[in-house]
C-alpha cells in the first residue's frame, strides 16, 4: 500500500479523464452537426432545402431537436423487460464512444495507444449488437423484435468480410496499432493502403456501411417496413442513445477508413517537394478530419441515392461476393508484400 | 458474352457509380422549394378557397333564393331556407349557411348559381377557434364577398369565356 503513489495516481486519472471528455464532447458536438449535414445534404440531392428555419440557415436546428429529445417523457411499454429496456441504449451507445479511445488524432495524439487497436475496434463496433437485441427483445413488440433479428443477422455477417478486408491491412502495415499502420503508409499519397489494397477498401467502405445499419443497409430500421426497427418503442433521451450511438460510429467508420486506408494524419503532399513545404504548417490533425468528413459525406450520398436492400440481397452480397473478393485479394496482397512492391 | 459484361458491370458497380453521379449533379442545381408564408405557388382564377356571397354595386344581394346551390351539393353543406323580403316582396334568403367541415370545395355551387352569388374566393388560410365557427352564415358570406368582390369580378370576368 505504501509504495503507491497515490498523487501519481490521482493525476493520471483526472488526465484520462480530461483526455476522455476531450474526444466525447467534440464527438457529441460533431453528431449533432452530423444530423443537420445530413438533413441539408440530403434535401439539396432531392432539390429541397433541408431545414433552414430555425436561427440563421437552420444552424440552430440540432439545439432545437435536442432539447426537445430531452424534454420528452421516456415511456416504458407494458409487458417489457424494465430493466434490459433501460440497459439496452447504454449497451449500444457505451461500446461506440469506447472505441474512440484507440483512434489517433495525430502522432502520439492517442488516448490508448495499445498494440492491439485493430481488434479493439473490431470487438468494440460488435459488441454494439448486444445493445440493439436487448432492446428488440426488451421492448416486447414485433417490430423491434424483427428489427434486432436482422441487425444481428447483418451485423455478424458483414463483420466477417470487414474483419479479412482488415486482415490485408494488417498484412501490409505488420502491426495492429493504428498509430503504427498510420505511420507504416507516409510517403505520399500513392503509398497509401487505398492504392494496393482498392477492393479491400470497397469491401470494408460497404461493410462500414451495413455495420453501422446505414441505409441502403438500413433493414434493421427499415421505416417502411417494420416502423423504426429495435428502437421503435423508444422515445426522450432513451432514444437520442441509440441516434448518437449510431451517428458516432458512422463517423468512427469514416474516421478508422481514412486512418486504415488513406493514411490516417498523414498530409497528401508528401514527397511533392514545393506542395509539401507550403502546405506543411497545416496540423496532421486537419487532414484527418478533411478525410474523414469525405466519407462522411459518402455515408449521406448513399442514403440520398439508393433504396434499400432486400433482406436477401444483403445476405448474399455479404457472403457470397465480400468473402470471396476479400479471400481472392489476400494472396494478391501477400505476393505484392513478398515482391517488395510496396516499398 | 452479355453475362460477361453484365457481370463485370455489376461487379465494378457502374451502376450504382451512375445513380451516386445523377444524386451528386443535383446537389448543386437550383432548388425548387416554395419557403411558404414568404412564398407562394401561383393561383389560377378557378381557385377554389373560402366561400363568399357577392352583392351588386348598388349594395343589393344577389341570391334569389334558387336553392340550386343546394341541391347540386353532393356534401349536403349547404342549408337555406327562403322566404319574401319584407320591404319589396321579392324571393330572399332567410337562412344561407354552409357548413365548411362538410364541405369538399368541389365548386359545383359557383358553377349551378345562375346569378353569380354564390363563389369561392382565393382564400385558403383561415382557421376557427371556437366550436360552430366552421357554420358561415349569410352575414359573413356576404362581408367576405364584399372584402373580396374586386378579386372576385376579375377571376370571373376571366374565367367567363369557357363557361
Amino acid at each position: 500500500m505504501s509504495d503507491v503513489d497515490f498523487v501519481d495516481w490521482a493525476m493520471t486519472l483526472i488526465w484520462i479523464l480530461v483526455k476522455i471528455v476531450l474526444i466525447i464532447l467534440p464527438l457529441v458536438l460533431a453528431v449533432a452537426y452530423a444530423t443537420y449535414a445530413e438533413r441539408k445534404l440530403i434535401g439539396y440531392m432531392q432539390l429541397r432545402l433541408g431545414p433552414n428555419r430555425v436561427g440563421p440557415k437552420g444552424w440552430l436546428q440540432p439545439i432545437a431537436d435536442t432539447v426537445k429529445l430531452i424534454m420528452k417523457e421516456i415511456v416504458v411499454p407494458q409487458g417489457s423487460s424494465k430493466v434490459l429496456f433501460i440497459i439496452a441504449p447504454i449497451l449500444f451507445i457505451g461500446p461506440s464512444f469506447a472505441a474512440w479511445a484507440v483512434v489517433p488524432f495525430d502522432a502520439g495524439l492517442v488516448l490508448a495507444d495499445i498494440n492491439l487497436g485493430l481488434l479493439y475496434i473490431l470487438a468494440m463496433t460488435s459488441i454494439g449488437v448486444y445493445g440493439v437485441i436487448i432492446a428488440g427483445w426488451a421492448s416486447n413488440s414485433k417490430y423491434a423484435f424483427l428489427g434486432a433479428m436482422r441487425s444481428a443477422a447483418q451485423i455478424v455477417s458483414y463483420e466477417l468480410a470487414m474483419g479479412f478486408a482488415l486482415v490485408g491491412v494488417l498484412m501490409c502495415s505488420q502491426s495492429t496499432n493504428l498509430g503504427d499502420i498510420v505511420t507504416s503508409q507516409s510517403g505520399g499519397i500513392l503509398s497509401w493502403y487505398w492504392l494496393p489494397l482498392f477492393p479491400l477498401l470497397v469491401v470494408y467502405w460497404i461493410s462500414g456501411v451495413a455495420e453501422t445499419n446505414r441505409a441502403p443497409f438500413d433493414m434493421a430500421e427499415g421505416e417502411s417496413e417494420i416502423v423504426a426497427g429495435f428502437h421503435v418503442e423508444y422515445g426522450g433521451m432513451a432514444f437520442s442513445l441509440f441516434f448518437l450511438a449510431e451517428y458516432a460510429n458512422m463517423i468512427l467508420i469514416s474516421f478508422l477508413t481514412a486512418i486504415m486506408f488513406f493514411g490516417g494524419w498523414l498530409s497528401p503532399f508528401e514527397g511533392l517537394g514545393v506542395l509539401e513545404e507550403w502546405t506543411a504548417w497545416i496540423p496532421g490533425t486537419i487532414w484527418l478530419l478533411i478525410k474523414a468528413s469525405w466519407f462522411l459525406f459518402m455515408l449521406f450520398w448513399l442514403r440520398a441515392t439508393f433504396p434499400r436492400f432486400r433482406y436477401d440481397q444483403i445476405m448474399r452480397l455479404g457472403w457470397k461476393i465480400f468473402i470471396p473478393v476479400t479471400l481472392v485479394w489476400l494472396p494478391v496482397v501477400a505476393i505484392i508484400i513478398k515482391a517488395g512492391w510496396l516499398d | 458474352m452479355k453475362k460477361f459484361k453484365q457481370f463485370v458491370n455489376s461487379f465494378l458497380l457502374v451502376e450504382l457509380l451512375k445513380g451516386l453521379m445523377v444524386t451528386g449533379r443535383h446537389m448543386f442545381s437550383p432548388k425548387v422549394t416554395i419557403q411558404y408564408p414568404e412564398e407562394k405557388t401561383p393561383q389560377s382564377p378557378r381557385f377554389r378557397g373560402i366561400h363568399a356571397l357577392r352583392s351588386y354595386p348598388n349594395g343589393e344581394e344577389r341570391c334569389i333564393a334558387c336553392k340550386l346551390c343546394e341541391a347540386v351539393c353532393p356534401a349536403a353543406a349547404i342549408t337555406i331556407d327562403a322566404g319574401v323580403r319584407e320591404s319589396d316582396g321579392s324571393r330572399r334568403t332567410t337562412k344561407y349557411e354552409i357548413d365548411l367541415f362538410k364541405c369538399i370545395f368541389c365548386g359545383f355551387c359557383e358553377e349551378s348559381c345562375p346569378v353569380d352569388s354564390i363563389v369561392e374566393t382565393r382564400v385558403f388560410e383561415y382557421h376557427f377557434e371556437e366550436q360552430g365557427a366552421q357554420i358561415l352564415t349569410k352575414e359573413k358570406l356576404l362581408e367576405i364577398g364584399l372584402i373580396h368582390e374586386e378579386q372576385l369580378a376579375q377571376d370571373i370576368e376571366a374565367d367567363a369565356k369557357y363557361r
